[in-house]
């Protein structure tokens, strides 16, 4: 055991403690299960949540952001809302219960809660190494979530939304996602917020693309403007496989979202797109870790980030390369839109690269407006701030558009709409 | 209908003074154009007119239906029914052209009291327009202006000068990158829009598009100021003398 001065527990730590006691006898598990939970508290009672002084950390000073944790809420209320895009397929995770209802044909879904009590999953509660806080937090919290694998008989005609719902409170869930080999599927795994209450939500999603598959899935964080968000997904992609993933920050006041993914297949693409909306006084980090470990692969990244007010932003982005791995072809760019003096965004993007033959780039933007866009558009009888709302929801639109799928692009930008008309001066 | 009075005006944040005493009437059902070497102050002339802040007015005032409009944004000028067909339309990734037709012609609507356009109405409307211009439908679900050649982008202009059915219409060097064929389509363009209460400024450089937009009066510009007026003979006379002798008789 290391050795580590004793801490001074912040308010936020202690309230996590009191939690996991408050918890203990309900958290499922079986003796492996309860071990790890076990351990990952005592490395949360001992070392603390992580300061500025933990590199990847470095940006969202977790121990100093997280000022306080909801306790658990016997009066959660939330409730099903209706789907983002029209007739998807919702499965249900409300307040941390997950229901199995609503599967179409083909997808099998099983209760994670379950797969906790029965000790077949505490190999999936280790943390990824010292400084994945999200993981440990997690992993000794999670109660629950959907276990869902996508098989090569599912009827996909519409998407599948993972409907995270929390009223107030705490919930810790966990989504291991499997699409299968050749299966092309879109899930949308969206947070959402039901009452005004402060919550707390961990949400660890680990996906795998198999053989050839040819996956969309997009995560939508709509917290509430007293929400802490923390989540992570980890994501290894096969061979020849494409993976589409689409992340929208739209809601929180402390959000970190990770993304951590490996491609493991020859001839493997990841396109990663990300739109992050931040107002308030808030904190949005979304951190990025991506291996290309085998030859042939290919990755794009664009981050597009919109800050009014006093918002602070975090993007870190950092692609590895492995020695043989050659004939990567990575892209990795942040562009940002900076709309007060006020607000901040820190951009990191790294490359570590150990092969000789690829091609890999980053680059990073900020800016306000462009004044001669501006003017055009009012040149043309567009009053101000719609010129301006108009040149915003463009400047994000502009990736949501790749998207090939026209009732998920309309589902998106009515998510960004309903963001910028609350937050538009 | 537009009386510009000893104008001056600068580069907002700088002493440059661009345009320097300018004086100009135009009528109603009047087509005029202005003329005049690179650098005179035609373009600047006309971000004036739209209310470009990028410029400052510091004398003489701008009259529009016998009305300043120097206090006016350039919606509100839009609105109020002045146009600029751009001589660099400028490139908006992410809206696209249909999108952004609509919404302009909905708020010019909006801004004087009128109903917003149904769809239908509206894409009758841009079909109709788009025709006339020779525009692909293609073009216009394609961002505004974005990967768009020259000529498509001036074409774009006058497709939404038809649409927003200004009253006075200022064209700066519409005919530029245009070949003989695109320039007589956007000829016909703007001709179609003459009308009795209706007035067109023509800035071009080159004799050339005055052929087919044949105007009324004739204006050089130089330096900032109208050195000389007349009718369209004069056009054919710079065109065949060049500006050094209206530029030396002036000086
Ligand atoms: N925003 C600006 N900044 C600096 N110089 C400018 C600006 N706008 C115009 N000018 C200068 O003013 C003069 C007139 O320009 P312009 O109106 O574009 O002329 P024209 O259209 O007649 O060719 C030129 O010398 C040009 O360089
Ligand atoms: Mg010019």
């Amino acid at each position: 055991m290391n050795v580590h001065a004793p801490i001074t527990l912040t308010v936020a730590e202690q309230a996590l403690l009191n939690a996991f006691d408050a918890a203990a006898g309900e958290l499922p598990g079986d003796a492996a299960v309860i071990s790890a939970r076990d351990r990952l508290l005592h490395a949360v009672r001992v070392e603390g949540l992580p300061t500025r002084r933990v590199e990847a950390w470095h940006y969202t000073d977790l121990r100093a952001l997280l000022r306080s944790v909801p306790a658990a809420d016997p009066a959660a209320s939330a409730k099903v809302v209706a789907p983002l895009v029209e007739g998807a397929h919702v499965l249900s995770i409300l307040d941390g219960k997950a229901s199995t209802k609503g599967a179409p044909k083909g997808v099998s879904v099983a209760s994670y809660g379950a797969a906790l009590t029965a000790g077949t999953s505490a190999a999936d509660l280790a943390e990824r190494g010292a400084d994945d806080a999200i993981g440990r937090l997690n992993g000794a919290f999670v109660k629950d979530g959907l276990a869902i694998t996508v098989g090569s008989d599912a009827d996909l005609s519409s998407p599948i939304e993972i409907q995270v719902a929390q009223s107030r409170g705490q919930s810790h869930v966990r989504l291991p996602v499997t699409v299968e080999e050749g299966v092309t599927a879109t899930l949308i795994e969206r947070h959402i917020s039901t009452d005004d209450a402060p919550s707390l939500v961990t949400a660890v999603t680990d996906l795998t693309v198999g053989k050839g598959a040819d996956v969309t899935y997009v995560i939508v964080q709509q917290q509430g403007e007293t929400d802490s968000h923390l989540g992570q997904i980890r994501f290894t992609i096969g061979q020849e496989a494409k993976l589409t993933l689409f992340v929208i920050n739209a809601g929180g006041k402390l959000v970190r979202q990770e993304i951590h993914g490996v491609v493991t297949g020859e001839g493997s693409n990841l396109t990663l797109r990300a739109v992050n909306l931040m107002g308030g006084e808030t904190h949005t980090d979304v951190t990025f870790t991506m291996g290309h470990d085998v030859p042939n692969t290919t990755s794009t990244e664009i981050i597009r980030n919109v800050l009014f007010d006093r918002a602070r932003g975090v993007f870190q982005g950092q692609i590895r390369v492995a020695p043989d791995a050659q004939k990567t072809d990575a892209k990795m760019a942040c562009n940002t839109l900076l709309l007060s003096d006020d607000a901040d965004l820190s951009a990191k993007p790294e490359l570590e690269i150990f092969a000789d033959d690829v091609q890999c780039g980053h680059g990073a933007t900020v800016a306000d407006i462009d004044p001669t866009q501006f003017y055009y558009l009012q040149a043309r009888g567009i009053p101000a701030p719609k010129a301006r709302a108009l040149l915003i929801k463009a400047f994000v639109a502009e990736i949501v558009e790749e998207l090939d799928d026209e009732p998920l692009v309309e589902a998106l930008e009515s998510v960004i709409e309903a963001w910028l008309d609350k937050h538009s001066i | 209908m537009l009386e510009i009075k000893n104008l001056h005006a600068k580069i907002a944040d700088t002493e440059t003074e661009i345009i320097r005493g300018l004086n100009l009437t135009v009528k109603a059902g009047e087509v005029a154009a202005i003329m005049g070497p690179n650098g005179s102050g035609k373009s600047t002339l006309s971000y004036i007119l739209s209310g470009r802040e990028d410029y400052e007015v510091t004398d003489g005032d701008i009259l529009y239906n016998g009305e300043s409009i120097l206090e006016l944004d350039p919606a509100e000028r839009a609105a109020k029914g002045i146009f600029l067909a751009f001589q660099y339309p400028v490139e908006i990734p992410g809206v696209a052209t249909m999108q952004f037709l609509k919404v302009a012609m909905n708020e010019q609507r909006k801004a004087r009291g009128e109903d917003e356009l149904t769809t239908p109405d509206f894409m009758r409307r841009v079909k109709d327009a788009a025709g006339k211009l020779q525009i692909d439908p293609a073009m216009l679900k394609r961002p505004l202006n974005v990967g768009f050649s020259g000529g498509e982008k001036k074409r774009a202009e006058i497709l939404q000068m038809a649409l927003l059915e200004p009253k006075l219409c200022v064209l700066d060097e519409t005919d530029s990158g245009l070949d003989i064929d695109a320039l007589k389509i956007v000829a016909d363009g703007v001709n179609a829009l003459r009308s009795p209460d209706r007035a067109t400024i023509v800035i071009t450089h080159y004799q050339r598009l005055l052929d087919y937009i044949v105007p009324d009066t004739v204006h050089v510009l130089y330096k900032g100021q109208v050195i000389k007026s007349g009718d369209k003979t004069l056009a054919h006379e710079l065109e065949a003398n060049g500006y050094a002798d209206v530029i030396g008789a002036a000086a």
